[in-house]
């Protein structure tokens, strides 16, 4: 116990956790920006677009996360020498949420694109009839609809990416993953105990997350 | 207003229905208004796929005119309706309202399309919008009223229709009588020049049919223009200028409710308006 505690002294897991946080944030801000954009991509009318959207769902989504934050850390940021922030803390953290942001958004963009599926044929009809244009109709009647039928689904890829901040351990970002291998470096006795703390950290941080999207679903569900 | 009148090519096509005159007497159409013609269909031709869905249709329906489309199911009447505002595009021939040819899809087409109401048959409100959110959208994005003039004259509307209590409940929680006169009102609220009506009471329990009848009978009465596709003949009667018959994708049959109802001419009518009337 005496061990446990001043390990957790020498250690600032709070402060790991914090990033964790900050990463799942950003990184789910970032995700939905840039998923719903292919999601569009992907119904508009426009051939070229479609492409995208389907090229970039099919190549993202069957990447391991990890190659893409390598790619990013590596190959943009040290190879190419694209830097985000002065520091090479800051940097890499940007860069990790970049990663983060641009791997969920291809389960952002098929959970959207299966809520699109779920709103009729006639909403689109009518918004078009009262003369809306296509990006107002998608913005104003498609979308919000969407959003709502996609909630079980948008929350399961946000508590994905919860746990898939640990990923960007691997270049240097000192989250919850990176201070636990850190800590049993040299306290492989406390292994157990270290791997309860961490576990519950993560279930503190998902669970609120979950119950607060089957809320929302509850609570936004389109009746019909 | 005679210039356009005159450049719109059906103008002089389907002469029979507007411009009527003296010499074609034996035509049965109303002969009572020589009405400018506001939606002008000519030479239009349709295919789904191999499927000739629209034949040759030529007519020309006039500023005031209530025209009911009546015909089997199958016969084309949805997506006359729908290629009028362009919802489905068609393969040649012309569509004018008002003079104005509709255009290609994008910004010219959308406002176009905003001077065409539709009523469709599943109503197709807006699930997530309010009753009152319903009727005020269209104005405030297509027309940019200002959201308090939408306002009053939605909930103006909704008077009308008798819906003003339930302004905000949203369409789930309405029966189907009152959200077709709901999205009557959203149509309304356009100041469209022209409403289109696909079979606005067949998904009507029976008892919800005459609510939604009776706002269309007091909409034609005040003079707006109006395409009905409808089987329900005491509104045909009650209401329309003329009865187009389609089959097969063909107009076979123009006339007056009154003698289309107890004269058709085409053995295809007299066959249609038998099976209509045995239940
Ligand atoms: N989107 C579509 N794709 C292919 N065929 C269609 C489509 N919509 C309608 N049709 C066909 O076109 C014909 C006319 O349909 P419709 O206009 O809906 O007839 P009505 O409204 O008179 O019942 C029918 O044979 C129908 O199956
Ligand atoms: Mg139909």
């Amino acid at each position: 116990m005496d061990a446990l505690r001043t390990l957790l002294s020498e250690y600032d897991v709070l402060a790991a956790f914090w990033m964790t946080i900050k990463l799942a944030v950003l990184s789910a801000i970032g995700s939905l920006i840039i998923g719903t954009v292919v999601a569009v991509c992907r119904v508009s009318p426009v051939a070229v677009l479609q492409w995208f959207g389907l090229t970039y769902v099919t190549l993202v989504r069957n990447t391991p996360l990890t190659l893409i934050v390598f790619f990013c850390a590596f190959g943009m940021s040290n190879t190419l020498g694209l830097t985000l922030a002065p520091t090479i803390i800051e940097n890499n953290f940007r860069w990790g949420v970049v990663a983060l942001s641009i791997y969920h958004a291809s389960f952002v963009a098929e959970a959207l694109r299966s809520g699109i599926n779920t709103v009729p044929q006639g909403q689109a009809e009518a918004a078009r009839a009262l003369g809306l244009a296509f990006m107002p109709t998608l913005s104003t009647i498609i979308l919000p609809q969407a959003f709502r039928g996609a909630i079980a689904p948008l929350g399961n890829t946000l508590i994905a990416l919860t746990k898939n901040t640990t990923v960007v351990a691997t270049i240097g970002v000192a989250e919850a993953a990176y201070v636990m291998r850190s800590m049993l470096e040299f306290n492989i006795s406390l292994l157990y105990a270290i791997f309860i703390i961490m576990a519950a950290g993560f279930v503190i941080l998902t669970l609120p997350v979950g119950i607060f999207f089957t809320y929302l679903s509850r609570k936004l569900t389109v009746q019909r | 207003m005679t210039e356009s009148h005159d450049a719109s090519p059906g103008a002089s096509v389907s002469s029979s229905t507007t411009s009527l005159d003296a010499s074609s007497a034996e035509s049965s159409v109303a002969p009572q208004q020589v009405a400018e013609p506001l939606v002008v269909l000519t030479d239009v031709d349709k295919y789904f796929g191999q499927l000739h869905v629209l034949q040759n249709i030529n007519l020309t329906i006039g500023k005031g005119e209530v025209v009911v489309v009546i015909g089997p199911s199958g016969s084309g009447k949805s997506t006359l309706c729908r290629a009028i505002n362009r919802l489905e595009t068609i393969q040649s021939g012309s569509i004018t309202i008002d003079g104005k040819e509709m255009p290609e899809e994008g910004k010219g087409l959308a406002k176009l399309r905003a001077d065409v109401g539709m009523v469709f048959q599943s109503f197709n409100l807006f699930a997530h919008k309010t009753i009152l959110e319903n009727v005020t959208l269209g104005p405030v994005k297509v027309r940019k009223k200002s959201p308090a003039e939408a306002r009053r004259r939605g909930l103006e509307l909704l008077t009308r229709v008798g819906i003003e209590a339930q302004a905000d409940k949203y369409p789930a929680q309405l029966s189907g009588g009152q959200q077709q006169r709901v999205a009557i009102a959203r149509a309304l609220a356009m100041d469209p020049k022209v409403i289109l009506f696909d079979e606005p009471t067949s998904a009507l329990d029976p008892e919800m049919v005459n609510e939604v009848l009776d706002v269309m009978v007091d909409l034609a009465r005040q003079g707006m223009t109006m395409v009905v596709v409808t089987h329900e003949m005491g509104f045909a009667r009650k209401a329309a200028n003329r009865v187009v018959f389609m089959a097969d994708g063909q107009i076979t049959e123009e006339a007056d409710p009154e003698t289309f109802f107890t004269a058709p001419k085409t053995a295809r009518a007299k066959d249609f308006l038998s099976k209509i009337l045995t239940h």
